[in-house]
Parts: C-alpha cells; sequence; structure tokens
C-alpha cells in the first residue's frame, strides 16, 4: 500500500507534487501551531482552585500579526499556484504539436479515437479503440473530451491528471507522459450505476513501440 | 451579595393553551427549537444508518451486509448491495446529513431558541411565520423520507444532483425519486426562508434597551449573518431545483445539452447556493463554540470585534468562491484562478477566528466541562478541515484530489470534527434552558473521548486513499488494480466508523435518559453572561415579564470588579449607565 | 417644536415602531422577503440570460411567437393596478375610509384581470403549439419552423425560460391578489385600517409595487429584446 501519492508519470506530476509538499509544510506549520497551542492551554491553565483568570479583551498587536502571516502567505501561495495552472490547465497552454487523442465518455465506457499514422484528426486513417488509452512515451498529448449522456471525468493517476468531460462540450487537456508501463484511468465524477466500473487501461509505449501498436490497429481492421 | 439575584423577572403567567397550541402547533420559538431539535435528530440517526452501509460496502465489498436481508430485493438481494442501491446510500447520507441535519440542528434549533433569548425578545417577531418555516421543514423532511421507499429508489445523482445524469430518468434509473427530492429541496428552501427573515427582523428589530450591535454575543451575530446567507442563497437553489424538476417532468430543456441547455449551468447555480451553505453549516458553530469556550477559560473573548469582523468577512466572501467547486467542470480556467484567489483570502478570516479562540483560552482558568470538551475539539478538528482545504483551493494541487476521499475527507473534517462537535457542546450547555434538566457530565465525558478517536482514525486514514487517487462514490473500489493495496486501509476505516457510530448510542442514551432523569437545572448552571440565564430552567412561555435591561458585553468573565468570576449582562453595576429606552419606555 | 420637525413628524405614520430601525417589524420582514424575492428571481432571470446568449444559434425575433400588443396592455394594467395601489395607501394615510376602499378593489381587480390575460395568453400560445418543451409537432409553429421563419435550434429554450419566468411570475402575482381579497375582506371592509394605523396597506403594497417591478423587467427582456 502507498502511503503518499502514487507514481510520477507525466511532465507536470512533479510540479503538482512538488507543490502539493510545500502547502503541506506551510499548513503542517499551522497545524502544529495550533494544535500544540491548544494542548500546551488545556494543560497549563487548566482549572486551579487558586487560579484566576487573566481580565484581557484582546491585543490589537496580536490581532494584525496573525492577520498579517496568513494574509501574505495565502497570496504568495495564491500567486505560485497561478504559475503552474496556467502552465497545465491555460486555454493557452496546449503545446501545438502534440498528439492528439478524441476521447469520448459514455455510460460506461470511453472510446478513444486515434488520429492514425497522420497524426492529424478527422481524417480517413482515424480508428477507435474501446476503453484502452494508448500513449507515446516522452511527447505531448492531448485529449479532446466529450460526452454523449452525463458528465464523466477523466482520471489518471499516474499524470495527475483531471478532467471533467461535459455534454454539449468539446474539452482539452494535456499531458506528457514520462515513465512507460501499464496504468489505469478511472471516472471520478458520478456517472450512474456502472460509475465504479468505468475503467480503461493506460499504455506508455516508447516511440517505435507506439507506431508499431498504431500500425498493428490499423492492420487488424479495428473500426474506423 | 450574589449579582445573580438582582436578575429580571422571568413570565409569570401560568401557560394555559391547549397541548395542541402548546406543543404541536405552537409559536413559541423555545417549542420550535425544540421541534427542529427532535426532527434533525432523527434525520442525524438516519444519515448515519446509511453511512454504515456506505462502509460496508468499501470495507467488505461482495460480501452480504449483516441484516441487509430487511432490504428489498431490488437493492440488496441476500443483503448484497446492489450499485445502484449504492448510489442511493451515498446521494441521500449527504441529502439528509447537509439538510435535514447540520442545517437545522444550527439554525433551526439555535436560532429559533436562542436569538429571542439571547437578545431579550418575548419571541421571534413574526411567531406564526416562525411555525409555518418549521412545519414547511417537517414536509420536506417527510417527502424526502418517503422518497426512500418508493419502488425504483431514491434520488441517485449525488447530494449535489449534478444535471444532466438527475434530469434524465433514463440516465439514472430513477424517477419519482428525483422529483422528490426537488420538491423536498424546494419546500425546505421556503422554509429557510421564512425562518431567515425572522432572524433578521428580530435580531435587528427586538432586542432590549442596551443591546448595542457589538454587544450582542457571537453566537447571535454568527446566527445573524447565517440568516442573511440562507436569506440570499436558498431561493437561488429553490430555483434551479425547480428547474430540474422541470425538467424531469414538463421536458424543459434547461440543461438538456442536446437541445441547446446548459450543463454546467446547473453547477453554477448549485455552487453558487452551495458555498454560501458551507458556510451556513460552520459559522453558527463558531458562534456558539465562541461562547462555549468563554465560558470554559473564564475569560473574555479574545479580540471580540475581529471576531464579529471575521464572521462578516466570511459571509461576505462566501458569495465569491462558489467556482472552485469547478476547478475540473471545464469552466474556463481564468476564472478558475479569480475563485483560487477569493478561496485563499478566506483562510485570512478563517485563521484569525481560530487564533482568537486560542486566545481566549490563554491564560484562562479552563474548566472542561462537556461543552468546553466538545468546544475545544472543535477548535482542533476544524483546524484540520481548514488547513485541508488549502489543498483543493490551490488550482494545481486541486487536479489530482479533485472528486476523491480528500475531498470525503475534508467535509468529514469540517462538518462532524466541526459542525457535529460544536452541536454536542451546544445540546449540553443549553439543554437545562431547553428542559429544565442538566446532561450527565459523567456520560458527555464517555461519550465524548471515543467519538474524538474514532473521529479520527475514520477520517484521518482518508486524506491517505485520496493522494493515492481514491475517486468518491465508487460503489467497489477492487475494480481497480491501483486500489487494491488500499482495500485494508478501507477496511480499517469501516471498523472505527462502526465503533463510531456505536459510541453515539452513549449520546442518544444520556440525552433520553437525562431528559426524565437528569438532574433538575439550576437558573444558571454554568455561570454564563447571557440574558438567557436570567430566567428560570426551563425558560417559561413568553420568556420574561418585562424584557432585562443589558448593561455590557457578553463575555465579562473574571471582571475584577465582580464578585463571581462571572458579571451577567442584565446586572447592573454602581457605574453603568442607563441605556436608553430602559425602564418605564417601550417594553 | 419647530415647523420643520412637526411637519416631519406629521409625514411619518404614527405606529409604534421597534427600538432597531426605523420600520415596524412587518414592514422590515416585508423588505427581508422582498431581498429573497430579489434572489429568487435574479436565479431565473440570470439562467435566462445564460442560455440565450450561450444559445447555440439564433433566438426566435420578438413578436413571432409572442402577442406583444396584448401583453403590453396586460403591462399597463398591471402598472395601472400599482398606481391605484399608491392612490390606496395616500387615500387611508389621509384617513379616508370610502376611497381606501374602492382603490384597494380596483388593485385587486387590477391584478385579477392581469392573471386572467395571462392565462388567455397561455391558452392561446398553447393552441398554437408553443409548449414549455418547445414547439409541438404538427402545430401551426411547427410549420413556421419547418418553413424557417422560427430557428429549430433554440425553439426548446425559449419554451423552457419563457413559460418558468412568466409562470413563477404570474404565480407571485395570483398570491398577491389571494391576499390583498383576504385583507379587503377581512382589514378594508370593517374599515380595520385606520389614519392611525395602515400597516397592511403599506406591506402589501410593497409587495404589489415589487410583482410590479419585475414585470416591467420580465416584459422588456422576454417580450421586447
Amino acid at each position: 500500500m502507498h502511503w503518499w501519492l502514487p507514481l510520477k508519470g507525466s511532465t507536470f506530476a512533479g510540479e503538482i507534487d512538488g507543490l502539493f509538499t510545500a502547502i503541506l509544510i506551510i499548513t503542517g506549520i499551522a497545524f502544529f501551531v495550533v494544535e500544540v497551542g491548544v494542548i500546551w492551554f488545556s494543560v497549563k491553565y487548566r482549572h486551579r482552585p487558586e487560579r484566576k483568570a487573566f481580565y484581557v479583551h484582546g491585543s490589537t498587536t496580536a490581532e494584525v500579526v496573525w492577520t498579517a502571516i496568513p494574509a501574505v502567505t495565502v497570496i504568495g501561495l495564491g500567486v505560485i499556484s497561478n504559475h503552474y495552472w496556467k502552465q497545465i490547465k491555460g486555454r493557452e497552454s496546449v503545446p501545438p504539436d502534440a498528439y492528439p487523442i478524441a476521447i469520448h465518455a459514455k455510460q460506461f465506457e470511453w472510446q478513444m479515437t486515434y488520429p492514425g499514422p497522420d497524426a492529424e484528426p478527422g481524417t480517413a486513417d482515424d480508428f477507435t479503440v474501446r476503453n484502452q488509452l494508448h500513449v507515446p512515451l516522452g511527447r505531448n498529448v492531448v485529449v479532446a473530451l466529450t460526452a454523449e449522456d452525463v458528465i464523466h471525468s477523466f482520471w489518471v493517476p499516474v499524470f495527475r491528471v483531471k478532467q471533467d468531460a461535459v455534454p454539449g462540450m468539446t474539452i482539452r487537456a494535456w499531458f506528457q507522459p514520462t515513465v512507460p508501463g501499464e496504468y489505469e484511468l478511472g471516472c471520478a465524477e458520478l456517472c450512474g450505476m456502472g460509475h465504479y466500473k468505468m475503467r480503461a487501461r493506460v499504455f506508455v509505449h516508447p516511440p517505435d513501440e507506439f507506431d508499431a501498436w498504431v500500425k498493428q490497429q490499423l492492420e487488424g481492421g479495428a473500426e474506423q | 451579595m450574589s449579582s445573580l439575584a438582582a436578575a429580571p423577572v422571568a413570565h409569570a403567567h401560568h401557560d394555559e393553551r391547549p397541548f395542541v397550541r402548546k406543543y404541536i402547533f405552537s409559536t413559541d420559538h423555545k417549542i420550535i427549537g425544540i421541534q427542529f431539535l427532535f426532527l434533525s435528530l432523527f434525520f442525524l440517526f438516519l444519515g448515519g444508518i446509511l453511512a454504515m452501509q456506505i462502509r460496508w460496502q468499501q470495507g467488505f465489498p461482495g460480501q452480504p451486509m449483516p441484516g441487509g436481508g430487511i432490504l428489498p430485493e431490488t437493492m440488496a438481494p441476500g443483503g448484497l448491495l446492489l450499485p445502484e442501491y449504492y448510489i442511493q446510500l451515498v446521494t441521500m447520507h449527504g441529502t439528509f446529513m447537509v439538510f435535514f441535519a447540520i442545517m437545522p440542528l444550527l439554525v433551526g434549533v439555535y436560532a429559533n431558541f436562542l436569538i429571542p433569548l439571547k437578545i431579550g425578545a418575548h419571541d421571534m417577531a413574526f411567531p406564526r411565520v416562525n411555525m409555518a418555516s418549521f412545519w414547511a421543514a417537517f414536509l420536506a423532511g417527510l417527502v424526502m423520507f418517503a422518497s426512500l421507499f418508493v419502488p425504483e429508489g431514491a434520488a441517485r445523482a449525488g447530494w449535489t444532483m449534478y444535471a444532466p445524469l438527475s434530469a434524465r430518468p433514463d440516465l439514472s434509473g430513477a424517477g419519482l425519486g428525483q422529483q422528490l427530492w426537488c420538491v423536498s429541496i424546494v419546500l425546505l428552501g421556503l422554509s429557510s426562508i421564512l425562518g431567515s427573515l425572522n432572524y433578521i427582523t428580530t435580531v435587528i428589530n427586538n432586542r432590549a434597551p442596551g443591546m448595542t450591535w457589538f454587544r450582542l454575543p457571537l453566537s447571535v451575530w454568527a446566527l445573524f449573518v447565517t440568516a442573511i446567507l440562507g436569506l440570499l442563497a436558498l431561493p437561488v437553489l429553490s430555483g434551479a431545483a425547480i428547474m430540474l424538476l422541470f425538467d424531469q417532468t414538463i421536458g424543459t430543456h434547461f440543461f438538456d445539452a442536446p437541445a441547446g441547455g446548459q450543463v454546467l449551468l446547473w453547477q453554477h447555480l448549485f455552487w453558487f447556493f452551495g458555498h454560501p451553505e458551507v458556510y451556513i453549516l460552520i459559522l453558527p458553530a463558531m458562534g456558539m463554540v465562541s461562547d462555549l469556550i468563554a465560558n470554559g477559560s473564564r475569560k473574555p473573548i479574545f479580540g471580540y470585534h475581529s471576531m464579529v469582523f471575521a464572521i462578516i468577512a466570511i459571509g461576505f466572501l462566501s458569495w465569491l468562491v462558489w467556482g472552485h467547486h469547478m476547478f475540473m467542470s471545464g469552466m474556463n480556467p481564468t476564472l478558475g484562478s479569480l475563485f483560487m484567489v477569493t478561496t485563499l483570502v478566506i483562510a485570512v478570516p478563517s485563521a484569525i477566528k481560530t487564533f482568537n479562540w486560542l486566545g481566549t483560552m490563554w491564560r484562562g482558568d479552563l474548566h472542561f466541562h462537556v461543552p468546553m470538551l466538545n468546544a475545544v475539539a472543535f477548535v482542533a478538528m476544524f483546524v484540520i478541515g481548514g488547513l485541508s482545504g488549502v489543498f483543493m483551493a490551490a488550482t494545481p494541487v486541486d487536479m489530482p484530489i479533485h472528486d476523491t476521499y480528500f475531498i470525503v475527507a475534508h467535509i468529514h473534517y469540517v462538518l462532524f470534527g466541526g459542525s457535529l462537535f460544536a452541536l454536542f457542546g451546544a445540546i449540553t450547555f443549553w439543554f437545562p434552558k431547553m428542559f429544565g434538566r442538566v446532561m450527565s457530565e459523567r456520560w458527555g465525558k464517555i461519550h465524548f473521548w471515543p467519538t474524538f478517536v474514532f473521529f479520527n482514525l475514520v477520517f484521518f486514514p482518508m486524506h491517505t486513499l485520496g493522494m493515492g487517487g481514491h475517486m468518491r462514490r465508487i460503489y467497489d473500489p477492487t475494480v481497480y488494480e491501483f486500489l487494491k493495496p488500499y482495500q485494508p486501509m478501507n477496511r480499517f476505516i469501516s471498523l472505527a466508523a462502526f465503533a463510531l457510530f456505536a459510541t453515539q448510542f452513549i449520546f442518544l442514551a444520556n440525552f433520553v435518559w437525562s431528559l426524565f432523569r437528569g438532574k433538575k437545572a439550576e437558573q444558571n448552571p454554568w455561570r454564563d453572561n447571557g440574558l438567557e440565564w436570567s430566567l428560570p430552567s426551563p425558560a417559561p412561555h413568553g420568556n420574561w415579564e418585562r424584557v432585562p435591561t443589558v448593561y455590557r458585553g457578553p463575555y465579562e468573565f473574571s471582571h475584577p470588579q465582580a464578585v463571581e468570576d462571572c458579571l451577567p449582562q442584565y446586572v447592573k453595576l454602581p457605574g453603568d449607565p442607563e441605556p436608553a429606552g430602559a425602564k418605564g419606555a417601550a417594553g | 417644536m419647530t415647523h420643520a420637525t412637526a411637519t416631519a413628524n406629521a409625514m411619518r405614520p404614527p405606529f409604534p415602531t421597534e427600538r432597531g430601525v426605523e420600520a415596524y417589524n412587518t414592514k422590515l420582514g416585508m423588505w427581508v422577503f422582498l431581498a429573497s424575492e430579489v434572489m429568487f428571481f435574479t436565479g431565473l432571470i440570470g439562467s435566462y440570460i445564460v442560455l440565450r446568449f450561450g444559445a447555440p444559434g439564433e433566438w426566435a425575433r420578438p413578436g413571432i411567437v409572442l402577442n406583444i400588443p396584448v401583453t403590453a396592455f396586460n403591462t399597463f394594467l398591471l402598472i395601472c393596478s400599482s398606481v391605484s395601489m399608491v392612490k390606496a395607501y395616500a387615500a387611508i394615510a389621509d384617513g379616508n375610509q370610502k376611497m381606501l376602499k374602492v382603490w384597494f378593489l380596483l388593485t385587486i381587480l387590477g391584478g385579477a384581470m392581469f392573471v386572467g390575460v395571462q392565462i388567455y395568453e397561455y391558452l392561446h400560445l398553447v393552441h398554437s403549439g408553443f409548449v414549455p418543451s418547445g414547439v409541438r409537432e404538427g402545430s401551426e409553429l411547427a410549420e413556421r419552423v419547418a418553413n424557417g421563419t422560427l430557428p429549430a435550434a433554440t425553439m426548446g429554450l425559449y419554451g423552457s425560460t419563457f413559460y418558468t419566468m412568466t409562470g413563477f411570475h404570474g404565480f407571485h402575482v395570483t398570491c398577491g391578489v389571494v391576499s390583498m381579497t383576504y385583507l379587503f375582506f377581512r382589514k378594508v371592509l370593517p374599515g380595520k385600517y385606520t389614519q392611525q394605523d395602515y400597516r397592511g396597506v403599506e406591506v402589501v403594497g410593497l409587495y404589489w409595487h415589487f410583482v410590479d417591478l419585475v414585470w416591467i423587467i420580465l416584459f422588456t427582456i422576454v417580450y421586447l429584446i
């Protein structure tokens, strides 16, 4: 069992995990300060017959300090997060050379349409595979998500990519796989009684292996 | 010598109304509060039963649930839960807990019970509207409860009821159940609006002489801001639920993408309501915890004014953050950036409140009675829920944890660790004024400690599940290879959850036993400063013969001039000026 | 007492006000309730705007489906009933019971006629094939969709938003008419409102003006634009 985050399988997985760890440290300090305060005060100032509470209504200095520190911290955090957010999810962030895969989600399966050898979607050599996402290693991939019936959510934990597929919209999300192997894709948005089994396998192939797979699909007479 | 002897006179009339007017169709704010208490405790228990079934399925997928034989064959043949039943469980657990347990417990019970008593009013501004508010909530609860028993089952699109799954019976498999959900929510919205307009009017217009805005207890401040949020948020939900109902029944196309409707419209409307709703579920708890911590520390609340401004700031900001529930929804990412900033900023008033509670405990004379224990647990647990919220607020980090158990952990740290601990404290604290008896201190502590331990054992590991990518609302996690290793943890959480649920029977027993056999309460058992403690326990119908006069703020504990370590708001010290409108003026 | 304060006191209704703000409970409560109503209609109208401007294609041009002259007359009727409500308020502020009865009754009639015309409009629209789900097949409007006078892609949204918004407004008018009728028989006719206390007239008047205002917005954005 993992006690920590899953394998980092995409270029920005490291950045996201790094930000996660940074927030964990910041919130960890706040957590520590508060919990130690609670426990320490609870023990130190517990009722004793001779104890008299200190009659005080507050302290402006203290108020300013504990307003300013969180304010500066969260604004800094916001600026840093936004930097990565724009790189990962911004509308302009999709690399122009990314390999396009159209993914159509429906109750309860994923239909991946590959652009074929010409890497151009919408041409005659496109082919569709159910519940299998094959991607080339070390190359940018952009998925164009659509939904047939209800909202589904494209979720590949090792890539740290999640994006809802919404009926009536085409939403693009990109990533670059960095570790070859077989992984899993799940639906992260409740989509009906078969939600739990709306699973697909994800294969990250080295480039030549990927080309071979594409060729094999075309020859094997996959639905065009 | 006792300063408490100078208490204002309570209403002495013998209450001669017939039973039905007195306890069923009552217009007395205290009775209505008690009615809400029983109604919402019932739904809290029901929500708990649903949660246990969820945990059985998560911990032991594919095994028949003990006692599951009583469920209908269409839902759980032989006690083996079906996926369509499981998603009803998660939907109705969320719905009952949010709309029919925590919200009425905090607002229905304590806004009703505390506002007139704490501001020195005879009753609410509109007692009959108040009664209508309860009966609308009762009807809403009845409709929602009935939806569990329709043949095809209850609503099953999650408590957030995302369209189009919720709008299309052919896709969700539930028609009538979904419709009853909408009807019930519209009724509940009506109830909340009627309640809120009452609370707002009462607080603005019916305060006792001398009860200035900055002498209001923080519980009243929080309930007042909550009422404003409810007043403005619930009609939006009602409107959305009506549109959804029309989509389901008369063929409109609001959320129907093929006919030009917009799927994300539901999410925007729902979360525009939903985020203020989140603060409806926590602000009153924060307010009451402030009262309890000041009382338990025998010390004035630290930074009263900044506490008030923090409440107002949270209330205001809650309108600007709804999009943080939609970072992954396909909403424009630039909007996501804006919502991230507003969301992060909400951490500031929350931090102010937390540190002020710590400041209140600092150099106090801490009496760990049951309300104080629960209030301190609130601070300790709310901090975890608040800090885990920072992860989701940061948009890039939200990407892997959105819709996973990390969110489930977060919401339960806020709503159980936060609101529910505050409620255990509040129920114990005001029990004497409600029922004239004191809850058992001993059994209160026996309930508190295991609850605290098991609560953390249930919900803390869920953070780890979420980090591993474990999706929410998954009927059987073992379908996924990457989730199989987490099954021991899921099982551990389930066992802890069963223990947590079992522990609540201690509370139930203490509550029922104290109701009939508890020690008779004196007038001011907690030596508190609020106006309600100038009345006998239980508080009589009509409250005061003549409303008390207020001379100071609500947290003057350990005042140097006071003989005892409390100095109630209604006690006049020699130097206190007489406020305008007191004595002989309009009463 | 100076002349100015005497005038101010004469202008302010001599009701007992509560301690908080200068408004008695029911009046303050009505304002608070109207704030909630504003949010309800904002939700509906906001959804309409989002759906209309995000619609997949042209919206039906005004005046093709809906009968603007009839509804313009209806709008005029509702504005008149708002005016008569003001006159009723002014009458009782002067202590004139007789004129209160006349103007109050006219207000009720105006509201009732508005609802009547709206029901007539609905029946007519449904007959021509305009229903909440869009255009009924085989109807007069379906032919217009077929020959391109009406856009096929957005008629479903048109029907959904039109009936929901105007329907809920009509429901509010009906509630107003019912409560005013109740007040008319319980309070106005027996002469319970006096120059000293006419709070009910003022409070129901606030509601009535609000409903009128909402209609003017709806008429503009649903019928005219």
